[in-house]
């Protein structure tokens, strides 16, 4: 989640949502992004909304955090029902970070339990957090599991030093192994997070982290070009010419790269950074987001969605706590899309995924627009005549370009 | 010192032995409005208290009337041995493409004040307008100005007049037009010696105009320096030229208001209102007589204003296509030598093909639609007229690459220029070898003073219109100056340079060049579109070709990775965002066959920067 939060409308104090969130609620999925703002150390590279332990106190504090957040989960059950919206239970929960695993087991786990409460789980709902390597143990995995997390996604990100020390990841590559039979002994099912395209990085480095995930058998690998994001260390370090900087070639080449190894370990593509070993596998709280589902954020700078209608928090920690702590809506603005903008929307994020576009409902100029995109081999043509758009490996490399001709041409 | 006159000659009855017609000749800068406003507030035509402000509203008083204070030509009395004169100064276009009008100002005087910033010397315009006004036998009074300022060297640059005018560096007198010294002497001097005007009063009357401008309110404003007879209102006139007649509905004087009178004698110089409402129906140097009782001979020196450089001018949004139409027509009611039709290119889509007489017009020009009209413009390098001859003797005019002959070319004809620069002698040799470069052809070298020279050259006009004279000012560290002045054709070996982009053929990029140099402009521009053309989903190739004949050739590789790499549920607003902001970037694209060029490199295409690289090194 970039920290820069967009410009909408001011979001009213007691967080109700218009009419049109409620709207065809049931037939929805419904889940909960939890946002841990915490880094035991802040990377190079990373403009998440995350802060190192010592620069937050009061109810902002790495202590408290738990408390916090499950104030904004009772303010959310009671802003969702006081604006209409049926009961629904929890198909999926994602803890992200900044690193969620610095703070005690013990605190997810409570966080879990108050939303279960609120709403209750699917049966076989998804549970994830994400971690660092470095933060995680065979007890505290354990204990996530018992709690009731399912899925654990571990930011390996390389596995060569000089990469990761560009990243400024702190962890041994050794230690990646150890975490995943750790998290498999506990029964958690495994993601891999890997970043490509770092200053440095040679294509032959790629490979063998590639080669190396790999051989751990994960049930899910994100692979993502490194963004260089303004005002990050990282950037600096660029414009100084300290390090070189990102060339989108090289990040095509190792995409193609990427998806050549994945693929042949037997994990396929589902979006376009991301491939599981079954189409089970996939990540399905993250399927919500490009599918447009219901989604709830809790945390300070977290997104959330209800029927059309977008909002964010506060993004400072402190100024977050301190609005639930007045009973007042952490909100810090929001927008409420008309259908013109959902339907952007709509072949904005569908586009990325491999069960792809329906081609019927895209205007004329988009079903025009079809043809030019086989023809330029963007688009598999065999599903587009069964009126799928999905994209070609060439086509994914070029997602934006073709979202752009299918609303803009 | 001369007194401010206590009786003013009352026009249509003044006798031409007390009429002084004079004009100042100087450089853009060298404070020529200046000294006219100290002149007008000193002959009492503006009061004093009333300068200031006046000098200062000045271009709110255009805009609400039309007529510019600034007048062409003021009436001014001044007393001198106890005999009032009227003193008619008359303005003179300013630069160097209007040496036409210059020259018709000028057959309206007898004299001309020579006007020489003491801290700069002479520049080449004013030299050029100087040599003008001494073919026309007009008396030459040498002036320098600013002689307060601390960087003055009225020493050095009085021995410089004196040369060039014969003389004695004595005689070179030194003013201040902002503290008003030496103004007093000058007028007197005007009055001394300055022959009168003659002419034969009893002669059917004939006219010169030397300026015509529009005005809203009351239509073409035609000013007149009378040679013969007399003019009266109410009376009917024609045009010799054209045999156009009209009713005169005012005739007058600005003093330095339009003041009315009852008509304008042999030597007198003023206005004339017809009611016609375009400048072309009443045209610089063309003589006005009576209809009732005409003039048998015109007076000589008329010529049609003739444009010397042609661009294509655009707007950047095709929208705005009938915006630009109805400002090149309201233009040219204020502008005589501007010529233009209706063009369309391939790439940039509906326009005008417009002539101007030099690349200072077409800039003055452009900058006016811009800011006056509110138009973003588009404009392709500028070109001459070629005369190209086919074999089948057909011969086609060439204002436009694109209207190049394809057929087999006998000959191609290209306008030639003489030229004349002034500089620092320590800046010959760069100042040769651009000429040379250029194609010209060296014509001599004077020495004005110990340290400048004037240095005459004659060169093709292709080789001046695009950036030859923004270089000359970078290699002479701004001392240099051009004038130049047009001097028949000349054969040449000429090819046009075909762009293409993926083999469609971009008409704005095509170029006529000298064979020699048509390889350098294809490397140059294909070197340039590489640079401007963003990459595309698929390779572009870039081609420079003299007909079918490939001569240079780039590529822009395809893009390869056009997608966000992370688009989670906190990104969704960001991106869409995004989509937005580039679909507005769209509507600044032109499509060249599937290739998106966006707008700025179109600019930055045709824009001269060649003269800022050379800079550099």
């Amino acid at each position: 989640m970039p920290s820069v939060l967009p410009l909408g409308d001011p979001a009213p104090s007691d967080g109700l949502l218009p009419a049109q969130a409620a709207d065809g609620a049931a037939q929805r999925g419904f889940g909960l992004y939890v946002h841990i703002p915490f880094c035991a150390v802040r990377c190079g590279y990373c403009d998440f909304n995350t802060y190192t332990a010592t620069e937050l106190g009061g109810g902002a504090s790495q202590d408290a955090y738990a408390s916090t957040a499950i104030a904004e989960v009772e303010f959310a059950a009671r802003v969702l029902k006081g604006s209409g919206l049926p009961p629904r239970r929890l198909g999926t929960v994602f803890f992200g970070g900044g690193t969620p695993t610095l703070l005690p087991a013990e605190d997810l786990a409570r966080i879990l339990a108050a939303a279960v409460a609120e709403w209750g789980l699917e049966p076989g709902a998804e549970v994830t957090t994400e971690a660092n390597p470095d933060s995680v143990t065979p007890e505290s995995l354990q204990l996530l599991a018992d709690a009731g997390f399912t899925r654990v996604s571990f930011g390996m990100q390389s596995a060569v030093p000089h990469v990761l020390k560009v990243l400024d990841r702190t962890h041994t590559p050794s230690r990646v192994p150890q975490v995943v039979q750790w998290a498999r002994d506990a029964g958690l099912a495994v993601s891999l997070d890997l970043i490509y395209g770092t200053p440095g990085e040679s294509l032959a480095d790629w490979r063998y982290s590639l080669e190396t995930a790999l051989s751990y058998g994960p049930d899910h690998i994100s692979a993502y070009a490194l963004i260089v994001e303004d005002g990050t260390k990282l950037a600096a370090q660029i414009r100084r010419g300290e390090v070189p900087g990102i060339d989108d070639d090289d990040h095509a080449a190792k995409y193609e790269l990427a998806d050549e190894l994945i693929t042949a370990a037997g994990l396929g593509w589902y979006e376009v950074s991301n491939w599981s070993r079954t189409p089970q596998q996939a990540c399905r709280h993250n399927l919500a987001y490009w599918r447009g589902d219901d989604w709830w954020g809790i945390g300070p700078g977290a997104h959330s969605h209800v029927g059309g209608v977008r909002w964010w928090n506060v993004k400072h920690p402190t100024a977050y706590a301190g609005r639930l702590a007045g009973g007042a809506s952490p909100a810090a603005g929001r927008e409420t899309l008309d259908a013109e903008t959902r339907n952007v929307e709509r072949v904005m994020l569908e586009a990325r995924l491999s069960s792809g576009l329906g081609v019927s409902g895209l205007g004329e100029s988009g079903r025009h627009a079809v043809a030019g995109l086989i023809a330029d081999g963007l688009v598999d043509p065999a599903l587009a005549f069964k009126g799928r758009l999905v994209l070609t490996l060439k086509g994914r490399l070029l997602a934006d370009a073709v979202v752009r001709r299918i609303l803009h041409d | 010192m001369s007194p401010m006159a206590r009786t003013a000659p009352v026009p249509a009855a003044t006798d031409p032995a007390i009429i002084r017609n004079f004009c100042i000749i100087a450089h853009i800068d060298h404070g020529k409005s200046t000294l006219a406003d100290r002149m007008l507030q000193y002959t009492g035509v503006v009061q004093s208290r009333d300068m200031k402000a006046q000098y200062l509203d000045r271009m709110d008083i255009e805009r609400e009337r039309g007529i510019t204070i600034k007048s062409q030509a003021v009436r001014m009395p001044w007393e001198v041995d106890g005999t009032s004169y009227a003193l008619n100064m008359i303005d003179t276009p300013g630069h160097v493409d209007f040496t036409y009008e210059v020259s018709r100002s000028l057959a309206a005087c007898e004299g001309a004040v020579l006007l020489v910033d003491a801290a700069q010397g002479i520049e080449a315009q004013t030299l050029a307008n100087l040599y003008l006004a001494m073919e026309n036998n007009l008396t030459i009074i040498p002036v320098l100005n600013k002689i307060d300022l601390p960087a003055a060297q009225p020493e050095k640059y009085a021995e410089e007049l004196a040369n060039l005018i014969g003389g004695d560096p004595d005689e070179v007198l030194r003013v201040s037009g902002k503290t008003g010294m030496g103004v007093e002497v000058l007028l007197d001097k005007i009055v001394r010696d300055l022959p009168a005007p003659v002419g034969d009063p009893d002669a059917p009357a004939r006219a010169m105009i030397f300026d015509s401008v529009y005005d809203t309110y009351r239509g073409v404003v035609t000013y007149v320096r009378v040679v013969d007879g007399m003019l009266h209102p109410r009376e009917r006139i024609q045009m010799m030229s054209t045999r156009a007649t009209h009713e005169l509905l005012e005739i007058g004087v600005s003093s330095p208001e339009p003041t009315p009178s009852k008509g304008l004698g042999v030597g007198e110089v003023g206005y004339l209102i017809t009611g016609v409402k375009d400048v072309r129906l009443s045209k610089v140097g063309d003589t006005v007589t009576n209809l009732a009782k005409p003039a048998s001979e015109s007076l000589p020196g008329y010529a049609d204003a003739k444009p010397m450089v042609f661009s294509g001018l655009y707007p950047l949004d095709g929208t705005d296509y009938p915006v630009l139409r109805d400002a090149l027509e309201k233009l040219m009611l204020n502008d005589a030598a501007l010529v233009y039709q209706p063009e369309t290119s391939a790439a940039l889509g509906f326009g005008f093909r417009v002539g101007f007489l030099g690349l200072l017009h077409l800039e003055i020009t452009r900058e006016r639609l811009e800011r006056e009209y509110k138009l973003d413009l588009i404009s392709t390098a500028p070109n001459v007229e070629y005369e190209v001859t086919l074999e089948d003797k057909r011969v086609v005019h060439v204002t436009n690459p694109s209207e190049y002959p394809t057929g087999k070319i006998a000959e191609v004809r290209e306008p030639m220029v003489s030229a004349t620069i002034l500089a620092p002698n320590e800046f010959v040799g760069a100042i040769m070898e651009l000429c040379q470069s250029r194609r010209g052809v060296m014509g001599g070298m004077d020495y004005l003073s110990e340290d400048r020279v004037e240095i005459r050259y004659r060169l093709p006009l292709a080789e001046i219109v695009f950036d030859f004279f923004d270089i000359l000012k970078s290699k002479t560290r701004g001392y240099g100056s051009l004038d130049w002045k047009a001097d028949g054709d000349q054969v040449a070996d000429l090819v046009k340079v075909d762009i293409m982009l993926q083999g469609e053929q971009v008409d704005a990029f095509s170029a006529i060049t000298h064979r020699d140099k048509a390889y350098a402009y294809g490397v140059m521009m294909t070197g340039k579109l590489r640079e401007l053309i963003p990459r595309q989903q698929f390779e572009v190739p870039i081609q420079a070709a003299i007909g079918s004949r490939i001569i240079a050739r780039e590529s822009i590789r395809a893009i390869r990775k056009d997608v966000l790499a992370k688009c989670y549920g906190g990104d969704i607003t960001r991106k869409r965002k995004l989509l937005e902001k580039q679909k507005e970037g769209k509507k600044r694209m032109k499509m060249v066959g599937r290739v998106e060029v966006p707008q700025e490199a179109f600019i930055a295409a045709l824009t001269t920067d060649e003269s800022k690289d050379k800079a550099k090194k």
